[in-house]
């Protein structure tokens, strides 16, 4: 059996590369894949633990989490498409009609 | 599923029913008769108010623990329903004089009031994530509700890109906490921490990683960036909602698993929660000094008041204090929730094409042109700052006696300072409408002036008799406390 501390380590990295790239690249699709990552880290949180305490609550939550991931991307996606009719890009450099 | 599990969820259950009934029947109604999609929505919320405040009166548990009725969840349901009615209110002439009449944002902001409802009675972290989840992602197409105007288009990607972020945090907090604690329902979780069989390490990070996700929601220092570009870019109404609603539940949600879970992390989180209150205060009034646009004041003046929100929050681990501590951040969230709503219904009445309108300096000779209007934001002018004679002193009052009462002097000192400091803002509003010539151009609508009308008397009439509130607040026992 892998030790549970493996996937741990993995999920510990994925959530850290989720929230570099969320600050650091500019693309708003790109930006979206890193939240997903962060999403997903923490389902393997989940799924480690409750392999490992052998309980059924941690795998319900990964269903839960997979559905709501799947309506953010929904309406996200449909966000980005109206900003990029209307401005030609999709660059978060270039969202500067606010101030701040 | 018995009776008992369809009673704890009725409110929210009634207003998802009827939210889908509305869908459908905007497709008839928004041809031929657009008043009547708002018509439907507010009978739904006020459905909702009387089922919740009628048929839920005693605690109880629903769904084996996932839903938890008790008086936390009976004081925030009617309170959200009563922010929705409001909201109608100040959406139609909004919605009909920018040219952006779409019925669903009524369908929208009932699945988002459900989300809320839920948030409040959660008893498990699945549904505190569900429910967070629920009302957000109708907030996220409700701030983009008036494309394609740019600054609306963009303050939706900017709210979805951080709130997404945020729910991230909160959901690997969650990860972490179901790790130390091997379930998600609040009551077993509680269980096990207080036995000290769960590593506190986990839980001690877990729980940072949860209040980073609920510090977005509430809008508190440093996860305050979004919240003054959304306000703007939004179209008012909705800010106004967000600025309620969304806050609201935000706190719900912390009191909610905070207070329930980990008291006995107390003496590692009261530092965090002290630092995030004084910071949120200082810097909230601080830079809502400089702001010339008064939508984005009333933004920074959104985040001043989740720190003095979070000042009631800071003894939550002593159990002596917890039931005051409670009830004075749900006086002070209802005071804020009336003179917030109020504020904004002023300042739609304002709003012009283009976000005209909108600058404090286009305030000036309110109270010769509209003085109904004028005397309202004074109202609420006042009531921010924290002067008698209005219920916004009587907030101040119970969130200080409880921050003095939990041993926090140096922080109420902090939070009396700030008042005084916002006094000079607010102020500054009241004085441009009476003080100076102007030819301000003020929409009249019915229903955005009854809003501001109405809670503009109810902060007077209350201040009277806080009381009686209060006890309201004080019976709003948590579960388990």
């Amino acid at each position: 059996m892998i030790p549970i501390a493996y996937p741990l380590v993995l999920a510990v990295i994925l959530f850290c590369m989720g929230i570099v790239g969320f600050l650091l690249r500019k693309n708003a699709i790109v930006i979206f894949m890193c939240l997903e990552l962060m999403f997903n880290a923490a389902n393997l949180v989940f799924i480690t633990f409750a392999n490992h305490y052998q309980v059924i609550d941690g795998q319900v939550f990964v269903v839960f989490v997979m559905t709501v991931a799947a309506a953010e991307v929904a309406v996200g996606l449909a966000l980005m498409v109206t900003i990029f009719r209307t401005k030609q890009s999709i660059d978060i450099d270039q969202m500067n009609s606010l101030k701040g | 599923m018995t009776l008992i599990d369809l009673y704890s969820i009725l409110p929210a259950a009634t207003l998802i029913v009827w939210a889908l009934f509305l869908l459908l029947a905007n497709f008839w109604f928004s041809k031929r008769q657009p008043v009547w999609t708002p018509i439907l929505a507010g009978a739904g919320l006020l459905a909702s108010l009387v089922v919740s405040i009628f048929f839920t009166g005693k605690p109880m548990a629903g769904f084996g623990g996932f839903i938890l009725v008790d008086g936390f969840s009976n004081f925030l349901t009617p309170l959200f329903a009563v922010t929705g009615i409001f909201a109608i209110g100040l959406a139609y002439d909004y919605l009909r004089r920018m040219g952006i009449q779409r019925g669903e944002y009524y369908t929208l902001l009932l699945f988002s009031i459900s989300g809320m409802m839920l948030m409040a009675s959660a008893g498990d972290l699945i549904i505190v994530f569900l429910a967070l989840e629920l009302l957000s992602i109708p907030l996220y197409v409700l701030s983009g509700f008036a494309h394609p105007r740019v600054d609306s288009q963009e303050s939706a990607l900017k709210y979805f890109l951080l709130g997404t972020f945020a729910s991230g945090f909160f959901l690997f907090g969650t990860s972490l906490v179901f790790g130390a604690a091997r379930t998600t329902n609040l009551t077993d979780i509680l269980a096990i921490v207080s036995s000290g069989e769960a590593d506190t390490m986990l839980l001690l990070i877990g729980s940072a990683l949860m209040l980073a996700g609920f510090g977005f929601k509430i809008a508190a220092v440093p996860f305050h960036s979004w919240t003054p570009d959304v306000y703007q870019g939004a179209p008012s109404p909705v800010a106004a909602f967000m600025s309620v609603g969304a806050k609201a539940a935000g706190f719900a949600a912390l009191i909610r698993v905070f207070s329930m879970i980990f008291p006995s992390l107390a003496a590692e989180l009261t530092p965090i929660f002290w630092a995030l209150a004084a910071l949120t205060m200082v810097v909230g009034n601080v830079v809502a000094i400089a702001q010339t646009n008064l939508k984005r004041m009333l933004a920074y003046s959104s985040i001043a008041h989740a720190g003095y929100l979070l000042m009631a929050f800071v003894p939550f681990g002593d159990a002596v204090t917890r039931s005051n501590s409670v009830a004075s951040a749900l006086f002070y969230l209802t005071v804020y929730a009336l003179a917030s709503l109020g504020a904004w219904a002023v300042l739609i009445g304002m709003e012009g094409e283009d976000n005209q309108g909108t600058e404090i300096s286009d305030l000036a000779g309110l109270g010769k042109t509209s003085p109904l209007s004028a005397a309202a934001m004074t109202v609420f002018m006042l009531s921010f700052t924290g002067i008698p004679l209005t219920l916004g002193f009587w907030g101040k009052f119970y969130l200080f006696r409880t921050a003095i009462e939990g041993g926090f002097v140096t922080l109420a000192v902090i939070g009396l300072i700030t008042s005084l400091a916002s006094a000079f803002y607010y102020l500054r509003v009241v004085v441009k409408m009476y003080f100076q010539e102007g030819q301000p151009e003020f929409h009249w609508n019915f229903w955005t002036s009854s809003v501001a009308i109405f809670t503009a008397l109810a902060l007077v009439v209350f201040s009277f008799m806080p009381g009686s509130l209060f006890d309201l607040a004080l019976r709003s026992m948590l579960t388990g406390s």
